[in-house]
C-alpha cells in the first residue's frame, strides 16, 4: 500500500456529514466548490453567502468564511460584503426558488450591475424544503404541492429560464447552464464554476452558474432515477450549454 | 475642521457620515431623503468610498447588512415607506448581531401618506418593526448640530454592541439649511477590523467566521435571545440620553415631554410662557430606545401635569406614562400627525389651558 | 511477472447514504451496498463486490454527494 498514487481525495475543507436527502446534488456541488477553493488556495480568501432553503446550512460543509442570507437577498448582501473587501472571492449559494423568484430583483440586478461576485443557482425545479412546492423552473406539468394538477401556464406560466436572463445583461462575464447528473458532467460543472471564480478574480464582471439538479424526496424518485431525469427531461427545458462568455467574445472580436 | 459651513441638512448628515469613518453607502431615493443619497453619491468617490444605488430599499438594507457583516462601517437612509421595506433586514442583522447605521428622515403616514416633516415611526423605531424579540439603538436629534455631534457615536456604539443604530429625524431636519460645525475627521484605516468580520479566514488566524441569524434548536435559540437581552440591558444601563431644559427648580408647573423638531420648537414656547411668569420646563428624550425613562419619572416628581407634544397619533405618551407610571399624574398629549408641525404659540395656548383647569 | 494498474478505494462507510449514484456510473460494475454491514445513519454503505477489477477511475469519488470516496491507483503484478 505504501506505493498508492492518488487519483481522487476530498478536499479537507468539505466538512461534513451534511443534513441533504440521500442522492441530493447539493452535496457534489459543494464538494467541487471545496475542490476549487482548495486546489487555488482561494479558501482563506473566500466568503461564501448562504441562501434560505435546503442549502441553509451550507456554511457547515465548506471551511470557509459565510454569511447566512435572508430569503432571495443573497446577491445584494454579498455585493455589501464585495465592496467591504474588494480582493476577496465572494459566492452566492443558492435554490431556484431563492434567486430566481424572490430574489429575482436582487439576482438579476448583480447582473445588471455587473458586480464582481459568482452566483452558482441550483435549478431542481421544486422548493425543496419547504415541502416540494412550485417553483419558477417547475416545468410545465409537473406536479407539486401546490400545482397538484401539474402546473399549468394558464395560472401559473412557464419555467423561468434564468442562465439565457443573466446572460443578456453587459455586466454579465459568464452564464452558463450545467448538470451533475454523470461524471462528465460534474467536471465539466468543476470546469465552469472554477472559470467564473478565475473571472471574479480577475475582475471581470458578474459570473452565473446554473446547476440543473434533483429532488429526489419531493419528486418521489430514488436519486438515480433523478438523476435519469434530470438527462432525459429538465435538460429539454433547460439546455446546458454556455450563453455568455466574454473571454470567448475577446477571442471572436 | 471647526469653521461653520451653511449646508442643507441632508447633505450635512452625510458630511459627518463621512467624516465619522463612513465610506460605504447603499441607498434608493425618497423624498425627503434623497439628497443625502446624492450626497453620498457625489462625496464619497472623493475619498476612495463607494456609493452604490440599490434597486430598492430591501436590497440597500441587504447591502448594509452585508458591508456590516463583513466589518465595515456601513449606511443607508430612507423615509418611512423606505424604511418600512427594511424592516426585514432590521430583524436578520438584530439575530445576527451585525452593525450598521440606518437614518429615517420621517414623513407623514400611514401608506404613502405626505412628504412633510412627522414622527410617525415611532413605534416602529422603538418598538421593533420587524419579526423578533430585539431592539435597536434610536437617536432622535432636535438640531442639525447635534444629529452631525453624535454622528459617529451612532457608529462606534453600532460596532460596540453588535447591533443596529438608527437615527430618526424629521424631514425638516433634512430640508432645511443651517449652520453646522464639524469638530471630528476620523481616518477609517485608523478603525480596527473586528475579529469576528466576514474578511477570509487568514484576516483572523485561519478559523472560519460564520454570520447567521439562523439557530433551529429551540434551546440554543432561547439562549441566543436571553444573551441579546443581556446586551440590550446593558445598552439601557449606559446609553441612555436626555436633556432637562428648565427644569431646575423643585416645583414645575407643567414639564413638557417631546424630541426632535417639536422639541426645538418647544424650547420656544418655554422661554415664552417662562416670560409670563409660568414653570414650565422641557424634557427631552435624545435616545427614543434606550428610553431615559428613570430620569423622566425623576422629573415627573416635580410637577402634576405631563403634556406629552408630538408629531405622531399619542405614540411617544406610551412611553411617557410607562416611565412616570403613576396614575395620579395628569397627562395631556397634543398629537400633530400627517405632517403638521406645532407651533410656539399653540403649546403655549395649551400650557395656560391646563393650568386654567380646562384641559384634561 | 506482468504487472496491470488496480484501483484501491478507501470509503468512509458512516457517511454513505446508500444513494446509489455510484453504484449506478461504476463502469466495471462492482459496487453494491453491502449486504452485511448498517452503518450509523441507518444505512447499508457501498462495498466493492470484485476489488480487482477496479480501474480507479473514479467514477464513484465523482458522483458521491456525501465525499464517501477517496480513489488511489496502485501497481500490481497478475499472476500468469
Amino acid at each position: 500500500m505504501g506505493n498508492l498514487q492518488v487519483v481522487y481525495e476530498v478536499p479537507k475543507i468539505y466538512t461534513g456529514p451534511n443534513h441533504y436527502c440521500p442522492g441530493c446534488f447539493h452535496g457534489i456541488i459543494h464538494r467541487v466548490i471545496a475542490e476549487i477553493l482548495q486546489e487555488e488556495g482561494w479558501d482563506d480568501i473566500s466568503i461564501g453567502i448562504a441562501p434560505v432553503g435546503c442549502a441553509v446550512l451550507a456554511y457547515d460543509y465548506i471551511d470557509i468564511d459565510w454569511f447566512e442570507a435572508p430569503h432571495g437577498r443573497a446577491c445584494a448582501n454579498a455585493t455589501g460584503i464585495k465592496w467591504a473587501w474588494p480582493d476577496r472571492l465572494v459566492f452566492t449559494y443558492q435554490g431556484d426558488g431563492d434567486a430566481a423568484s424572490i430574489g429575482f430583483a436582487e439576482t438579476s440586478y448583480a447582473a445588471i450591475r455587473g458586480v464582481n461576485i459568482t452566483t452558482i443557482m441550483v435549478n431542481n425545479a421544486v422548493y425543496g424544503m419547504t415541502g416540494g412546492q412550485m417553483a419558477p423552473t417547475t416545468l410545465v406539468g409537473m406536479k407539486t404541492t401546490t400545482s397538484p394538477y401539474g402546473r399549468d401556464p394558464k395560472y401559473a406560466g412557464y419555467p423561468l429560464k434564468m442562465a439565457e436572463h443573466i446572460a443578456q445583461f453587459e455586466g454579465t462575464a459568464l452564464s452558463v447552464r450545467v448538470s451533475a447528473f454523470d461524471p462528465q458532467h460534474v467536471l465539466d460543472m468543476k470546469k465552469w464554476i472554477r472559470k467564473a471564480f478565475q473571472y471574479q478574480m480577475e475582475g471581470k464582471g458578474y459570473t452565473f452558474i446554473e446547476v440543473v439538479s434533483t429532488c429526489p424526496t419531493n419528486w418521489r424518485m430514488d436519486p438515480v432515477k433523478a438523476a435519469e431525469f434530470v438527462k432525459n427531461e429538465m435538460i429539454k427545458v433547460y439546455p446546458l450549454g454556455v450563453y455568455k462568455d466574454v473571454g470567448d467574445e475577446k477571442k471572436e472580436g | 475642521m471647526g469653521e461653520k459651513v451653511f449646508m442643507k441638512g441632508n447633505e450635512a448628515l452625510g458630511e459627518a457620515a463621512v467624516r465619522s469613518g463612513c465610506r460605504l453607502f447603499f441607498g434608493y431615493p425618497i423624498t425627503p431623503a434623497s439628497e443625502l443619497a446624492e450626497y453620498m453619491a457625489y462625496r464619497l468617490p472623493q475619498v476612495g468610498g463607494v456609493f452604490i444605488q440599490a434597486e430598492s430599499e430591501v436590497a440597500a438594507s441587504n447591502m448594509i447588512y452585508g458591508a456590516g457583516a463583513a466589518g465595515k462601517y456601513a449606511m443607508t437612509a430612507s423615509s418611512s415607506p423606505g424604511i418600512s421595506l427594511m424592516q426585514e433586514a432590521i430583524s436578520y442583522m438584530a439575530g445576527a448581531e451585525v452593525p450598521a447605521v440606518i437614518i429615517n428622515l420621517i414623513r407623514g403616514g400611514p401608506g404613502l401618506g405626505d412628504i412633510q416633516p412627522a414622527q410617525s415611526d415611532y413605534f416602529q423605531a422603538v418598538k421593533g418593526g420587524g419579526h423578533g424579540d430585539y431592539r435597536n439603538l434610536v437617536y432622535a436629534p432636535s438640531t442639525l448640530q447635534e444629529a452631525v455631534d453624535i454622528m459617529p457615536l451612532l457608529f462606534q456604539n453600532a460596532f460596540k454592541y453588535r447591533m443596529l443604530a438608527m437615527m430618526v429625524v424629521d424631514g425638516l431636519v433634512g430640508q432645511m439649511m443651517e449652520a453646522v460645525e464639524f469638530k471630528y475627521d476620523i481616518d477609517p484605516d485608523s478603525i480596527p477590523v473586528p475579529d469576528w468580520a466576514l474578511s477570509g479566514k487568514k484576516m483572523h488566524g485561519g478559523t472560519k467566521n460564520v454570520n447567521t441569524s439562523l439557530e433551529l434548536d429551540p434551546n440554543k435559540l432561547a439562549a441566543h435571545n436571553f444573551k441579546l437581552f443581556e446586551k440590550y440591558q446593558k445598552v439601557y444601563e449606559n446609553e441612555r440620553m436626555f436633556e432637562a431644559f428648565e427644569l431646575e427648580e423643585s416645583d414645575i408647573d407643567v414639564m413638557i415631554v417631546a424630541y426632535g423638531t417639536a422639541a426645538r420648537i418647544i424650547k420656544t414656547a418655554v422661554k415664552n410662557l417662562r416670560a409670563k411668569g409660568y414653570k414650565v420646563g422641557l424634557f427631552r428624550p435624545i435616545t427614543l430606545w434606550p428610553f431615559p425613562d428613570k430620569e423622566l419619572k425623576e422629573y415627573a416628581q416635580k410637577t402634576e401635569h405631563v403634556l406629552t407634544v408630538e408629531m405622531s397619533m399619542g405614540q411617544l405618551i406610551e412611553d411617557v406614562k410607562l416611565s412616570i407610571f403613576d396614575p395620579n399624574k395628569k397627562y395631556h398629549l397634543m398629537p400633530y400627525p400627517g405632517g403638521i408641525v406645532p407651533t410656539p404659540k399653540e403649546v403655549e395656548d395649551k400650557v395656560i389651558e391646563i393650568l386654567k383647569g380646562g384641559a384634561k | 511477472m506482468p504487472k496491470k494498474v488496480r484501483g484501491v478505494l478507501k470509503i468512509r462507510e458512516d457517511l454513505c447514504k446508500q444513494c446509489g449514484l455510484c453504484v449506478a456510473v461504476c463502469p466495471v460494475h462492482i459496487l453494491d451496498f453491502s449486504k452485511t454491514k448498517i452503518n450509523s445513519k441507518g444505512y447499508r454503505p457501498i462495498e466493492l463486490t470484485d476489488p480487482d477489477k477496479c480501474v480507479g477511475c473514479a467514477f464513484c469519488a465523482m458522483m458521491c454527494p456525501e465525499g464517501v470516496i477517496d480513489v488511489y491507483r496502485e501497481i500490481v503484478e497478475v499472476a500468469e
